[in-house]
């Protein structure tokens, strides 16, 4: 009659041997997966974080009339290598603006040479040996330490990697992200609320949709070479700008926050549509007074993961030319930028190596202002999640 | 084509013109409201109402009973042009209220949603304050903005919709913490705040226990004083406890039209009888 449960779970155990088998593949794979990431986490933090620290020596400083016109003798010949030529250029200006310094000699602690602070985290570095023992000397007076690197965050690029710093390119990041979330946001929304709310289910708007859809998923640089096409060689924006730049990943951000805004659109429930219609308002109150005030958690979270993404990346920007060297701060949307993808691609590319360490430090932080940016999004979410 | 399945259902009702209930109720107001003719929708291809002859009194209750599917909802929806908003809905034929035919392109369905108000099966207040719930409205069409007259309003429509002693102390708390009977008469209190002439109610109680059910019929029962009610409902003893007059909907069709009393003792057609009495249905 029917089967003892003996005999079908002789049958059976193939399939639990083979479900087991799955099962062991895929926490294997997400063992790799989460490996690869510890790997390179740990990579970036071992490389990067010796990068916001920065050497620094104590060394008589003497505003001499002679070092006015000779930067370089306002040391002496001893640690003269060990002292950042930068630090060294500045000293005329600073005695300008300070007539009080000239005539006095003062000791102070000043940037060292960047081949220093290789010496000192014990990196290779290019010191003679005379010079390692003179910086050993100073190590053993407490006159050479690795201190804190402010210029790292208050300072643009630089030549010389002791000064190089992320300000100008964290200020482009952010002046371009502005000008992407002032053009993608009001258009993507308002393209979403037509689409969903106000337009007819026909071909033409399923069509749009399709493309929107497809959209989202372009390489990213066929938006740089449009943005070239259109905003720079047609319309005359000024390339390497934060205008351009923005409006580049605008185009890029628009599908995602389209489409974020319409997934939003629909989550709202008809129910709340019907009751609005039914006290009379008109479609455009609908929209306004019930349907986006209840989808704007997730819109906000749609566009933050979109400019997320925007903020990361390098590929159009590079073909509108946001790849410039920046010193200086940037501090208008017409001026040269560069942005922090871009200025780590620009690092990357550097043959000293104090540049490396430079690299991963600006990764680090844009990774952690883009996992702070994700953290907002995803608190939001589950903040003003709603169940109906 | 058309007229000849119009007299076939009219038929039987004879000794009255389209659209009359078969027997008055004398008891109750004849004053139009609405009045319907030749009503005739279709979405897309299916036709779901056919040939609609019916005459809404003011201040009565008329109930729309029928088994599912028999367009008595769709009916309701062509009173405030709710079906605008399905696509792929053709009307033909005459709803007219206040000598306007609701359908014509001159007629604007916003202007027409505050004359004829909506309740819906399940509760559906807006996700905001219960105060919010009923100024919002009101606010909206210019009908009160000074606080205190907004104030007053909204203690009106509560009372008239027998909630405000339940809610008066938490106006300000989320119109959806409130219990589902207490969320249908908000929406009823938002339907009123607008001083409509007609409350349409598609199924109001079917969502709600026994005891809140009773309380929603109370509450028609007295709100018919001002308000024109007309509601769909699939409670054959609901429809007689509160209503003055019955309309049976079978298949996209009015079978029978006729004072609510006379259609559950003794109704004039065969259908409504085999329905009423539970042989079918």
């Amino acid at each position: 009659m029917s089967q003892p449960f003996d005999e079908i779970s002789a049958q059976l155990r193939r399939r639990h041997r083979k479900s087991a088998r799955l099962k062991w593949l895929s926490m294997g794979a997400l063992g790799l997966a989460g490996l690869f990431l510890v790997l390179f986490f740990a990579d970036m933090l071992v490389k990067g974080v010796p990068a916001f620290q920065q050497a620094q020596i104590q060394v008589e400083v003497d505003y001499s009339e002679r070092a006015s016109q000779l930067p370089l003798a306002a040391v002496q010949e001893e640690v003269r290598p060990l002292v950042s030529r930068g630090v060294l250029r500045l000293i005329p200006g600073r005695m300008e603006d300070n007539p009080e310094l000239l005539g006095t000699t003062r000791m102070e602690w000043v940037l060292a040479d960047g081949q220093v602070d290789q010496y000192l985290k014990g990196h290779h570095s290019k010191l003679r040996d005379s010079e390692q023992a003179v910086v050993d000397r100073l190590v053993e007076q407490g006159r050479a330490e690795l201190r804190f690197n402010t210029t790292f965050f208050t300072r643009g690029d630089s030549k010389m990697p002791e000064l190089a710093g992320i300000a100008s390119a964290a200020m482009g990041t952010l002046m371009t992200l502005l000008v992407t979330l002032a053009v993608s946001f009001p258009i993507g929304v308002m393209t979403a609320v037509y689409l969903e709310e106000f337009a007819p289910d026909n071909r033409v708007t399923q069509l749009i949709e399709i493309n929107i859809n497809n959209l989202a998923a372009i390489p990213s640089i066929l938006f740089g070479l449009l943005g070239l096409a259109i905003f720079i060689n047609f319309f005359g924006v000024p390339r390497s700008t934060p205008v351009v730049g923005g409006l580049t990943l605008a185009l890029m951000t628009l599908p995602v926050i389209i489409i974020a805004t319409r997934t939003a659109l629909r989550s709202v429930p008809d129910s709340i549509r019907h009751a609005a219609f039914g006290v009379g308002c008109s479609r455009w109150q609908v929209v306004r007074d019930h349907v986006l005030p209840l989808a704007l958690p997730g819109i906000m979270t749609g566009s933050i993961i979109g400019l997320a993404q925007a903020m990361g990346e390098t590929a159009p920007l590079i073909i509108v030319g946001m790849v410039a060297f920046i010193p200086d701060v940037t501090s208008s949307f017409t001026e040269a930028a560069t942005v922090l993808p871009a200025q780590i691609f620009t690092w990357a590319g550097e043959p000293d190596r104090a540049f490396i360490e430079k690299t991963s430090g600006g990764i680090l932080v844009l990774l952690a202002v883009l996992i702070t940016l994700n953290a907002t999004a995803v608190v939001m979410r589950k903040k003003f999640e709603r169940r109906w | 084509m058309n007229i000849q399945v119009a007299e076939r259902s009219i038929a039987p009702m004879t000794g009255h013109s389209a659209g009359e209930p078969v027997t008055r109720n004398e008891e109750a107001h004849h004053e139009l409201s609405i009045r319907v003719r030749d009503l005739n929708l279709w979405y897309g291809a299916s036709q779901a109402l056919k040939n609609i002859n019916i005459d809404v009194y003011q201040q009565n209750v008329t109930a729309l009973i029928g088994p599912s599917g028999c367009g008595k909802s769709t009916f309701l929806r062509c009173l405030n042009r709710m079906n605008d908003l399905i696509p792929g809905v053709r009307i033909d034929g005459l709803v007219e209220m206040d000598g306007r035919d609701v359908n014509e392109a001159r007629m604007d369905e916003v202007a027409l949603r505050r004359r004829v108000g909506m309740v819906f099966q399940k509760p559906n207040p807006f996700p905001k304050s219960i105060f919010e719930n009923i100024a919002y409205a009101p606010r909206m069409h210019d009908l009160v903005s000074r606080k205190a007259d907004v104030d007053e309003l909204v203690e009106r429509a509560l009372r008239d919709a027998g909630l405000w002693e339940e809610v008066k102390d938490k106006l300000h708390q989320p119109g959806t913490s409130l219990s589902g009977g207490q969320q249908q008469r908000l929406c009823i209190a938002r339907a009123i705040a607008v001083q409509p002439d007609v409350i349409l109610m598609d199924e109001p109680t079917s969502a709600l226990d026994p005891i809140s059910t009773a309380t929603i019929e109370d509450l028609m029962d007295k709100l018919k004083r001002q308000f024109t009610i007309i509601t769909v409902t699939h409670n054959m003893q609901q429809a007689a406890r509160v209503a003055d007059y019955t309309a049976f909907f079978h298949l996209g069709e009015v079978v029978e039209y006729n004072d609510t009393q006379t259609m559950f003792s003794n109704p004039a057609t065969k259908k409504a009888e085999d329905y009423i009495t539970g042989r079918y249905g």
